[in-house]
This record gives C-alpha cells, structure tokens and sequence, in this order.
C-alpha cells in the first residue's frame, strides 16, 4: 500500500517532467524543419516564463491557500535586478557565467522582496492579503519608473528625478526611469527556458511530497488543526511565499534577457498581469501543478494562433476560458469526463476481452 | 498518584462573561478524566484555555509539573498536550496517510533542501515516518484506507483519524472534545473500546469532554461538573452522578 503511493506521486510527477521534454523535443524538431513561423519562435521563450509564473503561483494559491496578485511584482524585482547586474558586468565574465548569476540574484532579490512584504501580509487572510499584494505590484512597477541610476568612472549615481540629475561625468545610464533598461544582454533561448522549467518543477513537487510541503498544505486546510499538532504557521507561511517569489524572481530573469529593452509597464508587469497569472492557476485546476503548466501554454498560445480571425479573436479566447472553466470545476463536466478517461477506456476494452 | 495536569483558579472573561472562573482540576498521571456540563458551561473553552487558543486572565496550568500557562499553541503540544476538536479539523484535501504524517512532524528532521534534493536522509526519514504513521493507523483500523482522502472517509473513522493524528504528536495528555457527538450507539462503543485501548497502549492520560453519559459512566474514573463556568462537583464519577445538585442542574431528574 505504501509503496503504490510512493509509485502513484513519483509517476505523477514524471508525467509531468515528461511532457515538457516531450514539447521540447517536438519544438525543437519542427525549429530544425523550419515549420516554425518566426513569430511562434519569439513565443518560445515568453511560454517558458509563464509556465514558471504559473506554477509558483500556484504554490501560494493552489498549495498555502492563499490568494496573491501581487505576482507580476516579484517577477519586475527579478527582471530588473538581474538586468541591471548583467549591463554591469557585460563583458566582465563569460556569458554563460553571468547569466547564471544573474539567475542567482534575481531570484535571491526577488526571495528578499517576498520576505519582506510576507512577513506583514501573511498576518492577513483572503482578500485582505489579496488587495495587500495587488498594492505591492503596483508600488513595485511605479517605483522602477522613478529610479534613475547611473555608472561612470566615480561608480554608480543615483536619483528618482530625471536622467539630469545624475550628474555624471560621461558613462552609462543603467536604470532610465521610465525608459528602463536598454541593451540587456540576450542571454535567454528556449533551452535554458525550458530547464529552468524543469527545475522550477522539480523545487515545487519535490517541495509538495516533502515534510515542509506537508506543513504547508496542513495550514490551506485547517490552520486552526495544525497549530494544535506543532505546526509553525509563520514559518512555512513564509517559506511558500519566500520560494514562491524566487522562482518567479527566475521567471522575471528569463524575461529581461529575452528582451532589448526592459521597461516596467502595466502590460508586462501591472496588474492585468497578475490576474493573467492568476487565471492560468485557477483554469489549470487550484493545486495541479501540471494543470497551471497545460493552462499557461494554451492560453498563452491562444492568442496568437487565433490572430488570422481578426475580430473575433478576443471573443473566442474568452469563450475558451469559460469553456475551460466549466471543464474543470463543473460536477457534472467532472463526472463525464471520469466516465471517459482513457484510462478507464482502457480498462473497460480489457474488460469486455477477457469476457471473451 | 503524581499529578499529569494541575489547573489552579483558572479564569477568564469575554466582554462582560465571565466564562470560566476559579477553575480547579488535577489529573493523575494515566487516569480517563471526565468533563462534563450543561451546553454553553465553558467546556471547550477550558480545552481553549488549555491548548493556548485563549490566553486565560488568571490562574495556573501546570503540565507533568511544567509551567505552561499562556504559552503559545505550538509551544503547548510541544510541551505534550493534543487535543482533538468537537467539529472534526481534519487536513481534507489530505490523504489519511498524510494526516498523520502532519502530527510526526516535530519529531522527524531533515531540512528543505533534503527534501527538494531527494538526498538519502529525505529517503530515510520519510521511510521511518511513513512506518511509524502506518502503525498508529493499525491501532485504528485505518491502514487500509491511508490512501485516501481524510475528506472521504466515513464521519466515526474521520473522529478516529484526528485521534491518530493527535497522537503522533506523542503527547502526554490528550485532550479529546466530544469524542462521541454524532456517533450512533454501536459507532460509540467501538469509541469506548478504542478510549480505552489507546490509553493502555499508549499509556496515555485523557481528558475528556463528553455528552454520552454511557460513555463517561462507562470509562471516566473521575469527573468535574461544570455549571455556568464553575465546578458544580468533582470526584470519582459514580459519587458525582449521584450528587443530587449535578441531577438538578444537568442529567435531570
């Protein structure tokens, strides 16, 4: 009995690593044909960075139970803490190097952040601690928009005015308020997007089946109960959060060494993008790891391969998401589609020949 | 007898009630204890007061002689109280196994980075929590359904579970808060069966809030009558349901 489990979560979980390295291999393989268009090959590395998204989040709302809108937040800290570090140091060190410690601070930074915004707003349930953290991204996104930091020869300036008043003395400008971050080198491909998913994958469901993960699923359902076994609510509270930020810190890395040029807007890291986060873990199922990951792809995707019909693009994305929604949450969508599994497909046809 | 519990003028006010006042308990080491009341006595507050849910304004709980008045929570199932709860706080979306494995937590150690690594102690301590969960689901006839869902089992073995769960905390005393509500006669036997065997196995002490006068006739050796927030009697149980202010104010005449 307890080895079947042990076997059902480890299958599970390969399933799961299995089916990235299986979309790998197919993209890679029609990248090699050329049946790519080079539209779909700009997607490739953006789906890496919300399938990232999606399943950190996920961490927080599908597995402490708590609901966060302040993801897009923890992804800026990352996307621009690494840029940053990586137009400092361009140059200084091997690219591979560099990326990977850009990898490190963003996600280090990003970590941080969600400490410190965890340690008062995890004192807040439900949709108090949801509107805390929408107000978090925002402040975060409007913040970057003011900061103005420069490098010369006297090392490094910085103002929350203008460019101006910088006062250097010939160099660079790093961060240019709203202008951002240009020339960030373009360290990101769809490889390392796609280890970096495998690895946020393996952190999450290793992180699930483990004595912490077990801590934090006690408190999503009944925090009262846990307590009263010895539970240490702030401790593992803040450790989903801490891991959650960071990956999404990574996530936020991807991004910025995807792009030329860096700025914090409302459409990459604003609100709407939270919520986009958001309906990936809620569509995927709340919890399913695998499910955020399916659900970020599609809907990611959607809108693209939807562009040829022009004006009803926006109208068939929103009746897929209803449609998904039911699929996934209706009773009776849920008993259809046990009745049709293919698993018990299977079985019924072993069924019907050994009646035979 | 040593003492496992000693309450001394335990109180505590909500507002303008006074819920519990000068509330004196002791409990021998391995004894069955009984709680008992008219609805909306203070019963599970004391449990309250005890498990550190309420801080109480004044008063002394002592712990195997251990201080524990106004501690935290945690702190107090760490010192070696667990309790289960009169509306069943099971870990739902959790399997049986699960559960259980909850309340090993603060007695089998590896760290984050073990568990996310896969590295040999993570194998090995899970294997041993996983042995030692089994086994106190064995003393409940759970083990077959470990798989499950704690939300699926049936009402009397979820009571059962959260028994489990409680101890694997490896608790001193153990608190149990209307064990028997909802359980139909032969459902409460069982119950009384599993008390009693829990507390030989396990060498337990237990206090219990109860309703089910079979029940607390039948296996409390000693009872505390609470009336309105205050001891009505105390003593051994069969002297305490004879006491004709206990018939008055709570079995009826």
């Amino acid at each position: 009995m307890k080895k079947l489990k042990l076997n059902k979560t480890t299958k599970n979980n390969l399933i799961t690593y299995g089916i990235v390295i299986l979309a790998y291999i197919i993209v890679e393989a029609m990248l090699a044909g050329g049946q790519i268009s080079s539209l779909m090959k700009g997607l490739l590395v953006p789906l890496c960075v919300y399938v990232i998204l999606a399943v950190s989040l996920n961490l927080v709302v599908g597995i402490l139970g708590e609901l966060s809108l302040g993801h897009a937040g923890f992804m800026c800290v990352g996307a621009f803490s690494s840029a940053f570090f990586s137009k400092c140091t361009a140059g200084m060190m091997p690219d591979g190097l560099r990326f990977f410690l850009a990898l490190l601070i963003g996600a280090a930074i990003a970590a941080l952040f969600g400490l410190i915004i965890g340690i008062p707003v995890l004192r807040l349930k439900g949709d108090y601690l949801a509107i805390v953290t929408l107000a978090f991204g925002e402040i975060i996104k409007n913040l970057i928009n003011v900061f103005f930091i420069g490098k010369d020869a006297n090392g490094f300036h910085f103002s929350m005015k203008d460019a101006m008043s910088l006062n250097m003395d010939g160099g660079d400008v790093i961060i240019n308020g709203p202008q951002g971050i240009t020339g960030t080198p373009n360290d990101s491909t769809f490889t390392i997007g796609v280890i970096l998913v495998l690895i946020t994958l393996v952190i999450v469901l290793h992180l699930i089946n483990s004595r912490d993960g077990r801590a934090i699923m006690s408190i999503r359902d009944n925090r009262i109960a846990a307590e009263s076994v010895g539970i240490n609510i702030t401790k593992y509270k803040l450790m989903a959060f801490i891991i959650s930020a960071a990956l999404a810190g990574v996530a936020g890395v991807l991004y910025a060494h995807n792009l030329a040029t860096l700025t914090a807007l409302p459409k990459n890291f604003g609100y709407n993008q939270s919520i986009m986060i958001l309906v990936f873990v809620v569509l995927g199922g709340i919890g399913s790891t695998r499910g955020s990951m399916i659900a970020a792809v599609v809907l990611t995707l959607l809108p693209e391969l939807l562009r040829g019909l022009n004006d009803y693009r926006m109208l068939i994305y929103a009746i897929v998401l209803i449609v998904m929604m039911l699929l996934n949450w209706s009773p009776k969508a849920l008993e259809m589609r046990e009745r049709y599994s293919p698993k018990r497909l299977l079985a019924k046809r072993k069924e019907a020949k050994e009646a035979k | 007898m040593e003492n496992m519990l000693e309450v001394k003028n335990l109180s505590i006010s909500f507002g303008g009630l006074r819920a519990v006042s000068e509330f004196d308990m002791n409990i021998g080491k391995g004894q069955l204890y009984g709680l008992i009341g008219p609805n909306g006595a203070g019963k599970t507050t004391i449990f309250n007061l005890l498990t550190g849910v309420y801080k109480p304004d004044e008063g002394i709980v002592k712990l195997d002689g251990q201080d524990i008045t106004g501690k935290k929570t945690i702190d107090i199932n760490k010192a070696g109280i667990a309790r289960t709860f009169q509306n069943i706080r099971l870990f739902s979306q959790m399997s049986v196994l699960d559960n259980v494995k909850v309340g090993l937590h603060n007695h089998y150690h590896y760290n984050t980075l073990e568990g996310i690594l896969r590295l040999p102690r993570y194998r090995k301590v899970e294997k041993e929590m996983n042995e030692r969960a089994m086994e106190l689901l064995k003393v409940f006839d759970l083990e077959k359904d470990a798989e499950y869902l704690a939300s699926n089992l049936p009402y009397g073995q979820q009571r059962k579970l959260e028994i489990a769960r409680a101890l694997a905390t490896d608790p001193k005393l153990l608190l149990l808060d209307e064990p028997a509500a909802g359980m139909n006669p032969n459902e409460t036997k069982e119950l009384m069966e599993t008390i009693s065997f829990v507390r030989e196995h396990f060498n337990m002490t237990i206090l219990l809030i109860e309703h089910d006068m079979k029940l607390v006739s039948g296996i409390c050796e000693e009872l505390t009558v609470l009336n309105f927030g205050k001891v009505l009697a105390q003593g051994p149980t069969a002297e305490v349901l004879n006491d004709p202010q206990v018939i008055t104010a709570y079995l009826g005449e």
